[in-house]
């Protein structure tokens, strides 16, 4: 971007500088560190320079936002046109608990609505299953039927407001629910919104609710990204997570490479099916995290849609410049917040908002500062939604597309991210892809060490968390007021089940579950029949048992 | 009496919780500072964890939870290792868990419980000083 004799100039310039104004400084005041890095274990430099970004090609490495290979962003006047959807993380209780949590915060002014799970329904228990025992609405909502989802929406247009669910190994059934409310208000399927996380990939290796082996796993992933693109064209039928991954302990290098790829091997499942790329890629979305590095964060998101344009479009052969653009939702960073001194998150939280802003993001949901301690209450909420407000309409930063596009610093950073993601996408190629890179422990053994590391650094004090092992206070008790679920919900919740299940229509029940066992040993895409079972109220936890017995159960590859 | 045996230490992850960051994290610090560990996976039952307890003989159990359910599964592990008398067993809690709880899973039998930002240095000082005297 700058011509060779200036870059030139410039060097001779820099060469100056170094040897007689940085001497002076450097004497009086030796630097802190011999080395700054940041979490990748990018050495960052001194003083970033034209000559940095000489290579740097306008067209080819950045373009136009709204335009390949949309570094700049996916939309050409990004917040200027619409800011980015608030979107908040909610679950606890019973539906009808959360369903109160939903329109709180839609009256507080959030754009798009995202479910917590609990464990049970995560991992395809209904909740009178034995393993379901005192997790019942404690980490999310319970959702066992038909009947639990119509209450979890009632009231909710669904041609109106967006959901997104964070569920993986059942996500075809609670997309079958959703779906089927949406039949029960009237909404057309055409007109039907929202995101299945759906990534069981990184269940493997980052968040490990994994129920089914990796094979049939990815089946049942694929099978909703092909049911979307042939009947839901407004549904995100994935969410592609580096989250888990870089909270698992990955830097924020192993979570873009590791997700890329995770993306990569969902594009191949369904070229499989005999879709065309054109056909799905445009509905594929990703998910991050937002950490405390900030300047490493915003070239990460940059770095990641611009790889992924060119994944899409050399790799992919996609014609469609929408297959090429990586739609994110971000989410700030659970495992950088402190039990101690809990207020602090506040700040964490909103600078880690703030560089998701910068990075270009779609979709953002920010922690509560006492997320570290329980699940938030309704004051915490308010103040994680209230920061995203006052970075959308009070500071400024959405009033131009990509402000930090040009930075030297930002623009090395972006690059290096970009070129390091790409040799650990070749490892993996070289290893055989995703599965293989899963069987072999590759990612679990990454994740671990980095989580290690970490830790070892905040031990020794070479990595400085403000509160917590520095600028400690002797009496740190803030009176947080803790969410409690009551007892109560798992008792109330397991009854109205066993109601449920007594009086449905049991014989239609068994047909269905029957036509299900069916469908999947015969390898049959199987939407349509969860579409049909769940509409008959039959349950999570029932079509989960039908599906273990045919693929099996996963047993876990233990890495320390 | 100071032996040269190794201090065996059981990592275990009662119920559905999934973040094992913490407890590997743990496992690996407690390996490297000398102690045989042994690490139980994820989703384990009560039954589970103390069969494996009684298995592999261990000196000292660490129970990992941030799901909340501590209250439903410390309970019935602590019953279930008295009743294989396995009482001389040491065990140890980490996760989140609110500070209004702790007093109760003390009295249950929990020697300990690390929240979070807990150094490792000091997990692995107490086992010792907990084991050895």
């Amino acid at each position: 971007m700058f011509n060779e004799k200036k870059i030139e100039e410039l060097k001779q310039e820099c060469e100056r500088w170094e040897k007689t104004t940085l001497p002076k400084w450097l004497g009086q005041c030796p630097e802190c560190k011999s080395e700054f890095k940041n979490h990748s274990g990018i050495t960052i430099k001194r003083l970033y320079m034209p000559e940095d970004i000489k290579d740097l090609d306008y067209m080819r490495d950045l373009g136009f936002p709204g335009e390949y290979p949309f570094t700049r962003g996916v939309h050409a006047t990004m917040y200027r046109g619409r800011l980015w959807t608030m979107r908040m993380f909610a679950g606890f209780g019973t539906a009808a608990d959360t369903n109160r949590r939903f329109k709180y915060l839609l009256k507080e002014g959030e754009s798009g609505l995202s479910t917590a799970f609990d464990y049970p329904t995560i991992m395809g228990y209904d909740s009178d299953h034995p393993m379901a025992k005192g997790e019942v609405g404690t980490c999310g909502v319970v959702i066992s039927s038909l009947q639990d989802m119509e209450t979890l929406l009632d009231g909710i247009p669904l041609d109106k407001v967006t959901t997104s669910m964070t569920i993986n190994g059942p996500a075809p059934i609670l997309l079958a629910m959703y779906v089927s409310v949406g039949d029960k208000q009237g909404v057309s399927r055409d007109k039907i919104g929202g995101t299945t996380q759906n990534d069981n990939l990184k269940e493997f290796f980052a968040q490990k609710l994994c129920i089914f082996p990796p094979k049939p796993s990815v089946k049942l992933t694929t099978d909703v990204i092909e049911y979307c693109a042939r009947h839901l064209p407004k549904w995100n039928p994935v969410s592609i997570s580096g989250y888990h991954i870089r909270e698992a302990g990955a830097t924020a290098l192993q979570e873009l490479a590791f997700t890329l790829y995770d993306g990569i091997a969902y594009v191949e499942s369904t070229l499989e099916r005999g879709l065309k790329v054109d056909d799905f890629a445009h509905r594929l979305s990703f998910f991050f995290a937002s950490h405390n590095d900030f300047f490493e964060e915003i070239a990460k998101f940059r770095a990641a849609r611009r790889l992924w344009a060119r994944i899409m479009k050399e790799r992919f052969k996609a014609k469609n410049p929408r297959s090429m653009w990586m739609r994110m939702h971000v989410q700030t960073s659970g495992c950088t917040l402190t039990a101690q001194q809990p207020l602090n998150n506040i700040v964490r939280t909103t600078i880690q908002a703030l560089a998701a802003v910068l990075g270009g993001t779609q979709s953002l949901h920010t922690n509560s500062f006492d997320e570290a301690l329980c699940l938030p209450t309704e004051e915490s909420v308010r103040v994680a939604l209230r920061t995203q407000q006052i970075i959308a309409y009070e500071s400024g930063v959405a009033n131009t597309v990509d402000p930090l596009g040009g930075s030297y610093y930002i623009e090395e950073l972006t690059k290096e991210m970009e070129e390091k993601a790409m040799e650990y996408l070749q490892k993996i190629d070289d290893m055989g892809g995703a599965i293989a890179a899963i069987e072999k422990g590759f990612f679990q053994k990454e994740i671990a060490d980095s989580a290690y590391k970490y830790q070892r650094e905040a031990d020794e004090k070479k990595r400085v968390i403000v509160g917590c092992n520095e600028y400690t206070i002797e009496e740190d008790k803030y009176p947080v007021e803790l969410l409690r679920v009551d007892p109560k919900v798992e008792k109330e919740q397991v009854s109205r089940l066993q109601k449920l299940k007594r009086e449905r229509d049991n014989k239609k029940v068994n047909a269905m579950l029957e036509k299900l066992h069916y469908a999947a040993e015969k390898d049959e895409n199987l939407m349509p029949a969860i579409i049909e079972a769940v509409k008959a109220y039959v349950t999570l936890g029932e079509i989960t048992e039908v599906l273990r017995k045919v693929y099996g159960e996963y047993k876990e590859l233990i890495i320390i | 009496m100071q032996s040269k045996k190794k201090i065996r230490v059981l990592i275990a992850k009662p119920g559905l919780d999934s973040h094992d960051r913490g407890a590997k994290v743990v496992a690996r610090a407690l390996r490297d500072a000398g102690m045989e560990v042994i690490y139980t996976g994820l989703r384990q039952t009560p039954e589970q964890i103390v069969e494996t307890a009684l298995q592999e003989d261990v000196d000292v159990i660490g129970l990992s939870i941030l799901s909340g359910a501590h209250k439903t599964l410390f309970p019935r592990i602590m019953e279930l290792l008295k009743r294989k008398g396995l009482t001389d067993v040491m065990v140890f809690a980490g996760g989140i868990i609110p500070e209004e709880d702790i007093a109760e899973l003390k009295k249950i039998g929990i020697k300990e419980i690390f929240g979070p930002g807990t150094p490792t240095e000091r997990i692995i000082d107490y086992v010792r000083k907990n084991i050895q005297e």
